[in-house]
């Protein structure tokens, strides 16, 4: 016999994997709540089985091309925004620049700051090189592994989820070869997931990071309203080395606004009735 | 599940009669704070017959209000009305008030952070409960501890450190000392609502000193603060967010800091357990003994934990005006050292060259025997770096009735200092080193000399930026200071006001200059003392208010010996010596003594002198022994047995003496008393236990010197800071922290 909270546990973790899972089920399927557990974990599938927090995990671990002791630093060009950002902040806060700076690295880095960087800009403002990990692990924007020279990032919030951002994730999956945080053989595409970016108006959206051109012509493009089938024609333009316009993907809309035009707000909008400060 | 409630249950009611030594660990938290009704409280005055009468400060915590009225404003706690001083937390007022508020990431000897939520209390007025810990206290405030909005906040607060907190008490080693723990039966819910799975996070790997099992971790980073402001170490890092966040280094990286020790304590939780001691013993089978450390001048307060005749750990006591509430690496993790390469048996070599374990009447016999054939001039006795008074007292004693006055203390050098108790005291106190704004360092490197000495100056520089000067060879110092050179030539350019940092000197209010011990070795040591006096002359540094002249001694017994007079030259006494006496001296250099010299080794360790010796006779360790000790500042403090002794092993004195009466020159004290009263002639300081006492001859007398400083530059004095006498060399634990911590 389970103990009690074990029971809740085994029929609460049941009754995600499916509604229709009685106690009975419960307990003849539950020998132990680990059982259970793992169980629901494979019932529940592989799309959403795990929620992914950032791209990787909160240590780093040695590999050929991250690894502490490589050098990296800033190239010329970076080098003018580096003194640029750091002229934002007074000379005895420099840390307030790592953010823009672990940015400014990762556009550099094709979409990736490598642990070397992270230590360049430790040194460039005068910290220890922890708290600039520390801010590059908190910051899920930061890339701590590499990722293709076109990030794709799937909305998976509420509204996107419910306008079908999960097929839009499967489809670039299938279409792309690859799993989630990784990146195709020829380097070019890596999908990933993201919170809410203000777009559910236009739900399902992707957005796009472009590091194929470094930090000068790095763009950060919303493609909005899609569909399976146009998600895939958006990569497959990316391949081609063309830029999609960006936006709304609904032919007959204009930026967040109704398809086929405006069907309200056709004249100048009234004052509210109740605000007539003449009458006061 | 319910076995491990009745493990919790059974662990915490065995705490709660454990006689509690560390008040840090004894916090004792009632999930009461004060009967009655707040809410009546709050309203009237604190002479109310209902209400119970005020409570004693937490830890009996003193509570110095400033000389100005203004700047000390009244609150009121549960309705008693409290005094605090302007700057204080509601949390700080609760205290004062007589009521402990739980927490987790609040340690009043670190920054604040405020985010563990669990010392929320109710501020009338305020719409949500308060995190008292970050909240400074106003005047007027009404603070309510044990309203039901209070009790609810604490119960959520710990229903949600719970949730992903394994319940693996029963084999967790903080299990019976654990914060959560205690404050989980106090203010906890009987029953969790959570049933998913519980997070699991990857353990890093520390060093060999401090064990992780970071699943248990409550995120309250009081080690990350602990290491990066007391320790000065920036190496621990909080990681990620949400509840992926945890505790980590992100690279691989090993905690090398001399205080890393100290995370253990600090440590709320489980997550962080000392690796030695890990699976050893449950802390409510342990005796603690208050004792002090040896292995330093410090003298670092200490409870030694024991469980029959071994040490089972080290933890630190609390002692505002030495260590605070923190000790060094060496000095916790240094008892394994206690069990290995010791002495038991009084040992005599024989013609083969091995020892043979002989009884005590024929190992003082053959001494007593080679005593009377070689002449008075030729008796050398060494008394050792980890000798206390009483033995030494009974070395000089003995050595002077067999009519030597050749005998002296290892590491104080060819000609002590030892004229003028100034002279080779820390005379600022380390307490007193927090009123510093410039140090100056002069050959000494207080990081691995004396690492609460260090501690008290990265203190001080933390918290009033001071300035330090070094000079000395290239150290790793773990504080903002200035290298302004490497030998004597750099103090002469600031006694003749040629260096820069004489500007600095200069505007200071309180200046400090320590010089090191490592300096009474040199040759001209009376020249380099003298230019130190020019430039405490030059600068203020010592005046009446404000002695800022001060001697960093190396080893626990090098006070107590000058005080003591054990001041014969080393090189002198070793070379003309027929018959030396060590008691415990390991590290003095044996080269020059004659080879057919007699070798008596009296100590607990077989450690380097062993090898030269002829007659072993084995004594007993600090941990065994009752002994007087006088640290660095020259305060002096006893050690008290833990354990017993190893084997056949006695007492340091007790053997001088029995040897004394086989000698015939037998020493008029039996007991310890008499020791200490015969002691008292000598240095009456030394029986004023735990006290300070204060140099009064000023330094004014001293004759003038007309040695040269030479231009050797100052050298490294200690090269292993996990290893400087025989116990911490007999160490395990000593030795894998020199193989991975020392590594560059």
């Amino acid at each position: 016999m389970l103990p009690p909270a074990a029971r809740l546990a085994a029929r609460r973790l049941l009754g995600l994997a499916s509604s229709s899972a009685s106690e009975a089920a419960a307990r003849r399927l539950a020998p132990s709540p680990i059982a259970a557990s793992s169980y629901a974990a494979a019932a529940r599938g592989s799309v959403s089985s795990s929620r992914p927090f950032s791209t990787a995990l909160n240590y780093h671990i040695d590999s050929p091309e991250n690894k502490p002791d490589m050098k990296w630093e800033f190239s010329e060009a970076n080098m003018k925004k580096v003194k640029e950002i750091l002229s934002h902040y007074p000379s005895n806060y420099k840390q307030s620049g790592i953010i823009p700076l672990l940015d400014l690295a990762q556009q550099q880095h094709g979409g990736w700051v490598p642990v070397a960087a992270m230590d360049a800009i430790a040194k460039i403002v005068e910290v220890a090189p922890i708290r600039v990990y520390e801010v590059a692990t908190f910051y899920t924007m930061f890339n701590r592994t590499k990722v293709g020279k076109y990030h794709l990032l799937v909305c998976g919030t509420t509204p996107c989820m419910i306008r079908g951002s999960r097929e839009i994730e499967e489809t670039l999956l299938e279409h792309l070869g690859v799993k989630r945080n990784e990146v195709t053989s020829d380097g070019l595409f890596s999908v990933g997931e993201m919170e809410c970016m203000g777009c559910c108006v236009n739900a399902p959206m992707i957005a796009v990071a472009d590091y194929s051109k470094g930090s000068e012509g790095y763009t950060y493009n919303y493609y909005e309203d899609l569909t399976p089938k146009r998600v895939v024609e958006i990569v497959e333009m990316l391949r081609r080395g063309e830029i999609p316009p960006r936006g709304t993907q609904h032919p007959e809309r204009k930026n967040c606004g109704p398809a086929g035009g405006n069907t309200t707000l056709h004249g100048e909008p009234k004052p509210p009735p109740c605000r007539d400060l003449d009458a006061c | 599940m319910a076995f491990l409630a009745r493990a919790l249950r059974q662990s915490n009611s065995r705490l709660s009669s454990r006689c509690p030594a560390v008040a840090a660990s004894c916090r004792w938290i009632s999930p009461t704070a004060a009967a009655g009704s707040p809410e009546a409280g709050a309203a009237v005055a604190p002479a109310d017959p209902e209400l119970p009468p005020p409570r004693e400060p937490v830890g009996g915590a003193r509570v110095e209000l400033p000389p100005n009225p203004e700047d000390a404003l009244e609150v009121f706690v549960d309705g008693h009305a409290v005094r605090i001083p302007k700057g204080f937390t509601v949390l700080q007022a609760c205290e004062v008030a007589g009521v402990d508020i739980p927490r987790f990431c609040y340690h009043s000897r670190l920054s604040i952070a405020g985010n563990c939520r669990m010392c929320l209390v109710e501020v009338e007025k305020s719409p949500k409960p308060v995190a008292s810990c970050a909240m400074p206290a106003l005047p007027g405030m009404k603070i309510k501890t044990n309203t039901p909005v209070a009790k609810k906040a604490r119960e959520g607060v710990m229903e949600f450190l719970l949730m992903n907190h394994p319940l693996d008490c029963p084999i967790c080693d903080q299990g019976g000392e654990c914060d959560l723990q205690d404050q989980s039966m106090a203010f906890g819910a009987d029953r969790g609502r959570f049933t998913e799975m519980k997070r699991s996070v990857v353990d890093k790997n520390l060093g060999p000193l401090v064990k992780t099992v970071m699943t248990r971790c409550i995120q309250c980073t009081r080690c990350v603060r602990f290491a990066t402001e007391v320790a000065g170490v920036q190496d621990l890092g909080m990681l990620g967010r949400g509840s992926g966040e945890e505790i980590g280094t992100y690279v691989e990286k090993l905690m090398t800091s001399e205080l890393s020790g100290n995370v253990i304590d600090i440590c709320p939780v489980g997550a962080l357990t000392s690796k030695p001691f890990a699976f050893k013993a449950r802390n409510w089978e342990l005796k603690g003994t208050e004792t002090i450390d040896v292995t330093d001048a410090v003298g670092s307060n200490i409870r030694v934990d024991s469980r029959g005749p071994e040490v089972m750990r080290i933890v630190p006591r609390i002692n505002e005006d030495i260590n605070e509430e923190w000790i060094s690496d060496k000095t916790r993790f240094c008892y394994d050292g206690l069990k290995r390469q010791r002495l038991n048996d009084p040992m005599i070599r024989g013609p083969d060259g091995r020892f043979k374990a002989v009884t005590w009447r024929d190992a003082l016999a053959v001494v007593a025997e080679v005593l009377h054939q070689v002449k008075p001039e030729e008796i050398t006795g060494v008394a050792g770096k980890l000798s206390d008074a009483e033995s030494m007292m009974a070395l000089k004693d003995f050595v002077n009735r067999m009519g030597s006055d050749k005998v002296l203390c290892e590491g104080n050098g060819p000609n002590p200092p030892a004229d003028l108790r100034s002279n080779y005291l820390m005379n600022t106190g380390i307490a007193g080193l927090e009123k510093a704004d410039v140090f100056l360092l002069v050959g000494t490197q207080p990081r691995v000399e004396a690492a609460m000495v260090n501690a008290r100056i990265r203190k001080t520089v933390g918290a009033t930026q001071a300035k330090v000067g070094y000079i000395g060879p290239p150290a790793d110092l773990n504080y903002d200071h200035e290298h302004l050179g490497t030998g004597p030539e750099t103090l002469v350019e600031i006694a003749e006001g040629r260096h820069p940092f004489c500007s600095v000197l200069q505007s200071a209010k309180n200046p400090v200059i320590i010089a090191g011990a490592g300096l009474f070795e040199r040759e001209d040591q009376d020249a380099l003392f003298s230019t130190i006096e020019t430039v405490a002359k030059k600068f203020n540094v010592t005046r009446p208010d404000w002695n800022g002249l001060n001697v960093l001694l190396l080893h626990a017994a090098q006070a107590a010996a000058l005080d003591l007079g054990l001041v014969a030259n080393p090189a002198e006494s070793i070379k003309s010596a027929k018959f030396l006496y060590l008691m415990g001296a390991d590290d003095i250099s044996l080269d020059k003594l004659p080879e057919d010299a007699f070798v008596v080794y009296q100590g607990h360790h077989g450690d380097k002198a062993v090898y030269r010796a002829n007659v072993i006779l084995p004594s007993s360790a600090f941990s065994e022994k009752e002994g007087t000790y006088e640290n660095t500042e020259g305060c002096t403090q006893w050690t008290i047995p833990a354990v017993p002794t190893v084997g056949d092993a006695r007492d340091d004195w007790k053997i001088i003496r029995a040897l004394s009466e086989v000698a015939g020159a037998q020493l008029p004290y039996d007991s310890l008393s008499a020791v200490r009263d015969r002691i008292s002639t000598v240095a009456p300081n030394l029986i004023h236990v735990d006290e300070k006492e204060p140099c009064t001859i000023s330094a004014e007398v001293k004759p003038p010197v007309k040695q040269q400083v030479s231009s050797t530059p100052f050298k490294t004095v200690i090269e292993n800071f996990y290893m400087t006498d025989a116990i911490t060399r007999a160490s395990k634990i000593m030795a894998q922290c020199s193989a991975t911590l020392l590594k560059k």
